[in-house]
C-alpha cells in the first residue's frame, strides 16, 4: 500500500490536471478565438494570425463602455444596499430578544424558498405604478429592504460576537444605533464582505431584470448589452463573431479580477452557505 | 429599559417588515389574484375565473416547457452532483496548496456571467466546427448539430451546465474536510476496504452536504433561464431555428408576461412553478430525512 504512494499521487495529479484542462480550456478558446480574424474563428488553436483589433472595435460596435459603467454603478448600488440593510436587520435579530422574534425570523427563512418567478409580475406592476420602469432603479432598489439570505448569514455571524463587548458599550452610554454602527458592523467585516461580493456578482450576472425593465440601450448593463450584441452580430444578418467574442471577454474579465482579489471570501462564503 | 429595547428591536426590523409586505407577501397575494384575471397592463384586470389554469392544461407549449425543464433537471442534477462529488473526492486526496489551486480552477467557470456562458457554448457546441465536435472527431465520432438539431439541443444544454459545478464541488470538498481522520483510519485498521470506508464512514458523514447540494441544484435547474435565453431566444431568427426544443419553463413564463403582456396567464404559470418546486422539494426532504445522517441524531 505504502510502496505505490508516489505512483498513486502522480495518477491523482494527472486526473486533476485533466479535469482542470477541461474547465480552463473554454476560457483559453474564448480569448484566443477573440484574437483571431473572423474567418479563422473556428480554425486552429493559437491566435494566429494575431488580430487584437477586435478589442478596439468592440467599443465602437456597441456602447460597451457605457454598459460597463452601468454595471459597476448598478452592481455597487445593489451590493451596498443589500449589505447595509441586511446587516441592520440581522443586528435586530441577533442582539434583541423581543416578542414575535421567532415568527419574524421564520418569515426570513420562508422567503428564501419563494421562487423569484412568483413575484415577477406584481413587482413589475409596483415599479410601473411609481413610473420607474425604464430606469435602472428596479435593478437595485429592492435591495434596500434586506435579503433573506444575507440576513441569515449576517445574523449567524453576529450571534458569534462576544456579548460582553456590547454590554460594555451600553454601560459606556452607547445608543443602539451606536452598537450597530460602531461595534457590530466593524466586527462583522468578513461576513459583510461576503455579502457584498456575492451580491455584486449576482447583479453582474443578472439578465432577467434588465430584460424586463430596460428598453433604452444607453441604460443596459453588461449582460443585457452582451445579449444585444449576440442578437445583432451572431444571430442577426450581420455576423461579426470577433465582436461577440471580445464583448464576452470584456463582460467576464472584471468578475475574474474581483474573484482573485476576494478569493478567500468567495471560497469561505460558498463553503459556509452553499451559495453559488 | 425593556420596553425601549423592544421598541428598538422593531426599529431594526423595519426594512425587513416593509420589504416583506411590499416585495414578498403583497406580490404573492397579487400574483395569486392576477392568476384569475386577464390583464394586459393597459386595461383593468378582468376576472376570468380559472380560465388561465384551464388554458395552461390545454397549452401544448406549457406541456413542452414542463417536459423540457423536467427532463433537463432529471439529467442535469444527478450528473452534476456526481461529478462534483468525484472532483471533491479527488481534491480531498491531494494535500496542501495543490488542492487550493485546483479548487480555484474548478470554481472559475462559475464567475462567468451566464450570458457569456451561453455565448461561449454557442461557439463550442457549433455543429460544423465547434470544439466539442472537433474533440469527438479525434475519437472517430461524428458529432451532432448541438445548437440547431432540435433533438440535440437539450443534451447540449446539459453539457454546458456541467461546466458550472465549482460551487457544488467546494461545498462537498468542505464537507469531506470535516470528516474526522480518526474515523476513516479506525475503519482502515479494522480492515475495511476503501470502498467500504467510503460507503460506511465518509458517505454518511457528508450526506447532509450532498443532500443540500442536490436540493439547491434542483431548485436552480427548474428555474433555468439566462443561458438558454441567450442562446435560443430574443430574436426572430434564433426563435425560428430553435422552435420549442429549448423552451424552458421560466423562458415561457417570461415570454407570456413581458413579451405578450399576458400578465394574468404569466401569474398562473408562476404559481404552477411554485407548486412544482414546493412538491419536489418536499419529496426530496422526506426522502432525504430517511437517507441523510445527521450528527446530533446519532449521538
Amino acid at each position: 500500500m505504502t510502496t505505490d504512494r508516489p505512483t498513486r499521487r502522480l495518477f491523482l495529479m494527472i486526473l486533476l490536471a485533466g479535469a482542470s484542462a477541461i474547465f480552463l480550456y473554454p476560457f483559453v478558446w474564448l480569448v484566443f478565438a477573440s484574437l483571431r480574424p473572423r474567418d479563422r474563428t473556428f480554425a486552429g488553436q493559437w491566435p494566429i494570425p494575431f488580430r487584437p483589433q477586435s478589442y478596439l472595435e468592440v467599443w465602437e460596435a456597441a456602447p460597451m463602455l457605457t454598459w460597463l459603467i452601468n454595471s459597476v454603478v448598478v452592481g455597487v448600488a445593489a451590493a451596498l444596499a443589500v449589505t447595509v440593510s441586511s446587516a441592520f436587520v440581522a443586528f435586530g435579530f441577533a442582539y434583541f430578544r423581543f416578542p414575535g422574534r421567532n415568527l419574524m425570523f421564520a418569515s426570513v427563512l420562508g422567503t428564501m424558498m419563494l421562487p423569484a418567478a412568483v413575484t415577477l409580475v406584481p413587482t413589475y406592476l409596483i415599479w410601473n405604478s411609481v413610473g420607474l420602469t425604464g430606469t435602472q432603479v428596479p435593478l437595485w432598489a429592492g435591495n434596500l429592504f434586506g435579503s433573506a439570505f444575507y440576513i441569515f448569514l449576517l445574523r449567524q455571524f453576529m450571534l458569534g460576537l462576544p456579548r460582553y463587548v456590547f454590554e460594555a458599550a451600553r454601560v459606556d452610554g452607547a445608543s443602539y444605533l451606536g452598537l450597530f454602527w460602531r461595534i457590530a458592523v466593524p466586527l462583522s467585516r468578513p461576513a459583510l464582505i461576503i455579502a457584498f461580493i456575492f451580491e455584486l456578482k449576482a447583479s453582474w450576472f443578472d439578465l432577467m431584470k434588465p430584460l424586463i425593465y430596460l428598453q433604452n440601450t444607453e441604460l443596459f448593463t453588461l449582460p443585457r448589452g452582451l445579449k444585444a450584441v449576440v442578437d445583432r452580430f451572431y444571430q442577426g444578418g450581420d455576423p461579426k463573431w470577433e465582436i461577440v467574442l471580445a464583448a464576452s471577454v470584456v463582460t467576464t474579465l472584471p468578475l475574474i479580477v474581483i474573484f482573485f482579489l476576494g478569493q478567500r471570501y468567495f471560497l469561505q462564503g460558498i463553503a459556509t452557505t452553499g451559495r453559488r | 429599559m425593556r420596553a425601549g429595547e423592544t421598541r428598538w428591536a422593531y426599529v431594526f426590523l423595519i426594512p425587513w417588515i416593509v420589504g416583506l409586505v411590499v416585495f414578498q407577501a403583497g406580490p404573492m397575494i397579487a400574483s395569486a389574484a392576477l392568476s384569475f384575471t386577464d390583464y394586459d397592463l393597459i386595461g383593468a384586470p378582468e376576472f376570468v375565473g380559472v380560465k388561465n389554469y384551464a388554458m395552461m392544461a390545454a397549452d401544448p407549449k406549457v406541456a413542452r416547457a414542463v417536459g423540457n425543464t423536467l427532463l433537463y433537471t432529471v439529467v442535469h442534477v444527478p450528473l452534476s452532483c456526481l461529478l462534483a462529488l468525484g472532483l471533491a473526492l479527488l481534491l480531498n486526496k491531494v494535500t496542501g496548496r495543490a488542492a487550493g489551486v485546483f479548487r480555484t480552477i474548478f470554481y472559475l467557470p462559475s464567475m462567468t456571467p451566464y450570458v457569456a456562458v451561453g455565448v461561449l457554448f454557442l461557439f463550442l457546441l457549433n455543429g460544423q466546427a465547434g470544439l466539442l465536435n472537433e474533440v469527438l472527431a479525434v475519437f472517430g465520432v461524428d458529432g451532432p448539430q448541438w445548437t440547431t438539431d432540435p433533438d440535440w439541443m437539450l443534451p447540449g444544454i446539459v453539457i454546458m451546465s456541467l461546466w458550472n459545478l465549482g460551487a457544488s464541488t467546494i461545498v462537498l470538498f468542505a464537507a469531506l474536510r470535516n470528516v474526522p481522520r480518526e474515523l476513516t483510519e479506525a475503519a482502515m485498521i479494522d480492515g475495511a476496504s476503501s470502498r467500504q470506508r467510503f460507503r460506511n464512514v465518509t458517505l454518511p458523514l457528508i450526506s447532509a452536504a450532498l443532500f443540500f447540494v442536490v436540493v439547491v441544484d434542483t431548485i436552480a435547474a427548474l428555474q433555468m433561464f439566462d443561458q438558454v435565453y441567450t442562446m435560443y431566444f430574443g430574436t426572430a431568427q434564433a426563435q425560428q431555428t430553435s422552435g420549442d426544443a429549448a423552451l424552458f419553463y421560466v423562458v415561457y413564463l417570461f415570454q407570456q408576461g413581458f413579451q405578450f403582456l399576458n400578465m394574468g396567464y404569466a401569474s398562473a404559470l408562476a404559481w404552477l412553478l411554485f407548486a412544482v418546486i414546493a412538491v419536489i422539494t418536499f419529496i426530496q426532504v422526506r426522502v432525504g430525512n430517511r437517507l441523510v445522517h445527521y450528527e446530533d441524531a446519532a449521538s
